[in-house]
C-alpha cells in the first residue's frame, strides 16, 4: 500500500496541545472550538435577522401603528433579514459550524488538514460579520436594495443605504467569500485526504456527504457572487458600466452607458441557486443520519441517497434562470430552465421517499432531534411541492412577486433547514458539551416552533393566490385585495412574534444544560458513527487519544438481525460484533 | 474538470456494497488521488479560480454583445509581458526539476530568476496601464476598457498571492532548509503554469475582441 492516510502521520499535522486560555478558546486551531465559534457567531447574527423580521411583520400586520418603521427602514429590514439568514446564518452554520465539527470526527481524523487556515477562516468570517453590522450604523444606514441587490436601483439614489450601506454590504460579501473559500478548501481536502483507515467514501455518513458536496457547490458558486460584487462596486464607486444602463437618476446623469442589469441577475442567480442547495444538502445529510439513528434502522437506499446528493449538486448549476422568468427572457430559454428545474425534483423526491421508507417499520424514538427531523420532512415536502408550481413558467408569471413565493422559499429553505439545525444541535449537544439538555423544554420548543411556523407560512400561500404582492411596505387601497387579507396578515404577525418568542425556550435550555444539565453518556443515542466513539466526552484536542479509529463498516448498522445490541459502531470489527459461531452480518 | 471529479466519484461509489462489513480491499484505504493534502487543496483552489475567471469571461462575452462596446487597442507591450511570463513559468519548471531530481539541490538561482521574471511581468503590466492612461484610455471610457483593467488587475493579484508563497519559499531556501522548500516549489510551478494559461486565454480573448 503506497499510501499512508494523512491522519496517521501525526507528526506532519501540527498538534501542539493548546496551553493558554487564549490559544485554547480564542485563537484556537481545534476544529471543534472553531465550529463552536462559527456557530455562536452565526446564531448571534441570526437573532438580529430574526428581530428584523419581527419588525417587518409588525408593519405588515399593523400598518400605520408603529412610528419607528418608515418605508426606508422597512426595506433595510427586508434586505438585511434575507442576506443574514441565507449567508451569514445558514451557510456559515451548516458549513462552518457543523462542517467543522462533524467532518473530522465522522471521518475519524484528528483535525482539519490545515488547522491554521481553518482558524483564519473563522476570523475572516467574523470580520465580514463586523463589516455587515457596521453598515447598520453608517450615515444612511444599511442597504435596502433587497437581498438580491439588483442594479440599477441598488446603487442609485432613492434606495436606502445607497451612500455607505451598499458598499459595506458588497465588501462584507467579498470578505465572507474569502473566509468561505479558506474553510471550503479545508473541508474538501479533509474529506479527501484525512479519512481514517477503512473509511471509504461509501462508508461515510450522509452528513459528511451532504456537507462535502455542498462545499464543492459553494467553492464553485461563490465566485459568481464575488464577480458581481466586484463589478457592482466599480459601477458604484468609479461609474463603470458593467451593469448600469444609461439612466437618468432624479434628473441627474450618473454617467453610465449601456450596461446590463440582466447580466447581474444571471451572475447573481448562478450563485444564488446553488446557494439554496449549499444550505439544503447539509440539511439532507444530517436529517438522514438523525432519522436512521432515532428510528434504529439503516437508511433506506444509501447509495441512492449519495447519488441523489451528487445529482442535485450537479443539476443545481443549470437551473438558475428559473429565478428570472419575469425578466423577459426568450421563451425557449424559459422552457429549458423549467425542464431542468422539474428534473431536479426527481433526485429530491427520491430522497424524500427514502426518508419516509427509513421510518417505515422502524423502532421510532420520538426524542427531540427526531421530532425536528420528522418535521423537516413535512415542511420540506410542503415547500418542495410549491416549488413545482413556481418552476413552471406559466404558473410562475402570475405568482411571481407575491406572498406565494415568500411562503415557498421560507418553507423550503427557511423553516426546513432551521428545523434541521435545531435537530442537529439537540442531537449532537451531548457530544459537544458533555451534558444533556432538558427533554421537556426541548419538546415544548419543538411543538411551538413547528406549529407556529405553519401558522405563519400556510396562510401566506392564500395571500399569494389572492395576489398580495411581496416587498410592499403598505398595501394601500387595492381593489383586488380583500379586506380579510389584512386580518390574515395580522394573524401571521402574531404567529411570527409567538414563534420568535418561543425561541427563548431554546436558550433557556442551553443555559440550563450548561449550568445544571446532567452529565451525558458518551453515546446517548446508541449511534454507530465515529464521533460517538471518542475516548473522551466531549472529545479532547486531537479527538482520538493515542490511536486513531479504524472503520470496519458503514454508518448504518442498526438493528442488524442476530446481534445483541441494535447498533454496531463503525469501528467494531466484524469478528468482535458477531456472536459466537456466526459469520459477519451478511443477511440484511 | 467536473467530469473527472464525477467519474472518480462514480468509480468509488459504483458497484460497492457499503452495508457489508469488512469487504473492503486494501485499495480502499488509499487516498483518492494518492496525493499530498496541499496538492489536493491547490487543485481545489485552482478549480475555484477557474470558476472565477470563467464567470468573468462569460460576463465579458455577454457584455460585449451590447451596443456601446468599443474594442480596446491593447498596448504592444503586452506581447513582451506575455513572453516574460512564459519565461517565468519556464524558470519555475527548471527550478522544480532540480528540486525533484537532486538530493541536495541548489534552488536559489532558479527561485530568484523565477521571482525576478514574475516581478518584471507585473511591472510590465503596470507600465501597460500607464501607457493606456496616458493615451486617455481610462477605465470608465468603455466597458471593454473596464474589463481590461479589471481582468489584468485580478490576474495580477493572483500572481501576487503566488509571490507570497514564493517569498516564503525563497526565505526558507536562503536559510538552507531545502527539503521543506521542495514541495512549495512544485506547487508554485503548477500555480504559475495555471496563471500563464489563464493569462493566455485572457490575452487571446481581449486581442480578438
Amino acid at each position: 500500500m503506497g499510501y499512508v492516510a494523512i491522519a496517521d502521520r501525526d507528526h506532519e499535522i501540527e498538534h501542539h496541545d493548546p496551553q493558554t486560555f487564549i490559544t485554547k478558546y480564542i485563537w484556537s486551531q481545534d476544529h471543534k472550538v472553531i465550529a463552536i465559534q462559527y456557530s455562536v457567531t452565526a446564531i448571534f447574527v441570526g437573532l438580529i435577522a430574526l428581530g428584523l423580521s419581527a419588525m417587518m411583520r409588525l408593519q405588515l400586520g399593523f400598518p400605520d401603528t408603529f412610528s419607528f418603521i418608515n418605508p426606508e427602514n422597512y426595506y433595510q429590514f427586508v434586505t438585511m433579514h434575507g442576506m443574514i439568514m441565507v449567508i451569514y446564518l445558514l451557510t456559515a452554520l451548516f458549513l462552518g459550524g457543523f462542517g467543522n465539527y462533524l467532518i473530522p470526527l465522522m471521518c475519524g481524523s484528528r483535525d482539519m488538514v490545515f488547522p491554521y487556515l481553518n482558524m483564519l477562516s473563522y476570523w475572516v468570517y467574523l470580520l465580514s460579520v463586523i463589516i455587515l453590522l457596521i453598515s447598520f450604523f453608517v450615515p444612511g444606514g444599511s442597504t435596502g436594495a433587497g437581498w438580491t441587490l439588483y442594479p440599477p436601483q441598488a446603487i442609485l439614489p432613492g434606495t436606502p443605504g445607497v451612500e455607505w450601506g451598499i458598499l459595506l454590504m458588497l465588501a462584507s460579501l467579498a470578505v465572507f467569500i474569502v473566509a468561505f473559500t479558506m474553510g471550503g478548501l479545508n473541508y474538501v481536502t479533509t474529506v479527501l485526504q484525512a479519512r481514517c483507515r477503512g473509511m471509504t467514501l461509501m462508508r461515510m455518513p450522509l452528513s459528511v456527504w451532504g456537507i462535502f458536496i455542498a462545499t464543492i457547490l459553494g467553492l464553485l458558486a461563490f465566485p459568481a457572487l464575488l464577480v458581481s460584487a466586484i463589478m457592482m462596486l466599480l459601477d458604484k464607486t468609479i461609474a463603470t458600466s458593467f451593469f448600469m444602463p444609461a439612466i437618468s437618476s432624479m434628473g441627474v446623469d450618473p454617467g453610465h452607458t449601456g450596461g446590463s442589469p440582466i447580466l447581474f441577475q444571471h451572475l447573481f442567480w448562478f450563485f444564488g441557486h446553488p446557494e439554496v442547495y449549499i444550505v439544503a444538502l447539509p440539511a439532507f445529510g444530517i436529517v438522514s443520519d438523525l432519522l436512521s439513528t432515532h428510528a434504529r434502522k439503516n437508511i433506506f437506499g444509501y447509495r441512492m441517497m449519495v447519488w441523489a446528493i451528487i445529482a442535485i449538486g450537479g443539476l443545481s448549476f443549470i437551473v438558475w434562470a428559473h429565478h428570472m422568468y419575469v425578466s423577459g427572457m426568450n421563451p425557449y430559454f424559459g422552457f429549458f430552465f423549467a425542464t431542468t428545474t422539474l428534473i431536479i425534483a426527481v433526485p429530491t423526491a427520491i430522497k424524500v421517499y427514502n426518508w419516509v421508507l427509513t421510518l417505515w417499520e422502524g423502532n421510532i424514538h420520538l426524542r427531540v432531534p427526531m421530532l425536528f427531523a420528522i418535521a423537516f420532512i413535512f415542511t420540506f415536502i410542503h415547500g418542495g411541492l410549491t416549488g413545482l408550481f413556481l418552476g413552471n413558467v406559466t404558473i410562475d408569471l402570475p405568482l411571481s412577486d407575491t406572498y406565494f413565493v415568500v411562503a415557498h422559499f421560507h418553507m423550503v429553505m427557511g423553516v426546513s433547514p432551521v428545523l434541521v439545525v435545531f435537530g442537529a444541535i439537540y442531537h449532537w449537544w451531548p457530544k459537544i458539551t458533555g451534558r444533556m439538555y432538558h427533554e421537556g423544554l426541548g419538546k415544548w420548543h419543538f411543538w411551538m416552533t413547528f406549529l407556529g411556523t405553519y401558522s405563519i407560512y400556510l396562510p401566506m400561500h392564500y395571500l399569494g393566490f389572492a395576489g398580495v404582492p411581496r416587498r410592499y411596505f403598505a398595501m394601500g387601497n387595492t381593489e383586488f385585495m380583500p379586506e380579510s387579507a389584512q386580518d390574515l396578515n395580522a394573524w401571521i404577525t402574531m404567529s411570527a412574534l409567538f414563534v420568535a418568542a418561543t425561541q427563548v425556550l431554546f436558550f433557556v435550555n442551553v443555559i440550563w444544560s450548561l449550568t445544571r444539565g446532567p452529565k451525558a453518556d458518551p453515546n446517548p443515542w446508541d449511534a454507530t458513527t465515529l464521533e460517538w466513539q471518542t475516548p473522551d466526552n466531549p472529545p479532547k484536542h486531537g479527538n482520538w487519544g493515542h490511536e486513531l479509529p479504524e472503520c470496519h463498516r458503514w454508518a448504518y448498522d442498526y438493528s442488524v438481525p442476530g446481534y445483541k445490541d441494535d447498533f454496531i459502531p463503525q469501528n467494531v470489527p466484524a469478528s468482535d460484533a458477531a456472536p459466537a459461531g456466526r459469520d459477519h452480518g451478511v443477511e440484511h | 474538470m467536473l467530469a473527472t471529479l464525477l467519474g472518480w466519484i462514480l468509480k468509488q461509489s459504483f458497484n460497492v456494497q457499503p452495508w457489508l462489513a469488512e469487504v473492503v480491499d486494501e485499495t480502499a484505504n488509499q487516498a483518492p488521488f494518492n496525493a499530498r493534502p496541499k496538492l489536493v487543496a491547490l487543485t481545489a483552489f485552482l478549480a475555484v479560480v477557474t470558476s472565477f475567471f470563467a464567470l468573468m469571461l462569460s460576463a465579458y462575452s455577454l457584455r460585449m454583445e451590447l451596443g456601446d462596446w468599443v474594442p480596446l487597442t491593447e498596448p504592444q507591450l503586452l506581447w513582451v509581458n506575455t513572453g516574460v511570463l512564459v519565461l517565468a513559468s519556464v524558470a519555475f519548471q527548471w527550478t522544480r526539476n532540480i528540486a525533484v531530481r537532486e538530493t541536495a539541490p541548489r534552488l536559489m538561482p532558479g527561485l530568484l530568476l523565477s521571482g525576478a521574471l514574475t516581478v518584471a511581468f507585473l511591472a510590465g503590466q503596470l507600465i501597460a496601464w500607464q501607457q493606456l492612461n496616458a493615451s486617455g484610455q481610462y477605465m470608465t471610457n468603455n466597458p471593454s476598457n473596464a474589463f481590461f483593467y479589471l481582468l489584468t488587475a485580478i490576474h495580477g493579484l493572483h500572481i501576487l498571492g503566488g509571490m507570497y508563497v514564493w517569498a516564503r519559499a525563497t526565505v526558507r531556501a536562503f536559510g538552507g532548509d531545502v527539503d521543506a522548500v521542495r514541495h512549495s516549489v512544485e506547487l508554485c510551478t503548477i500555480y504559475w503554469h495555471f496563471l500563464l494559461l489563464v493569462w493566455l486565454v485572457l490575452f487571446g480573448l481581449m486581442l480578438s475582441t
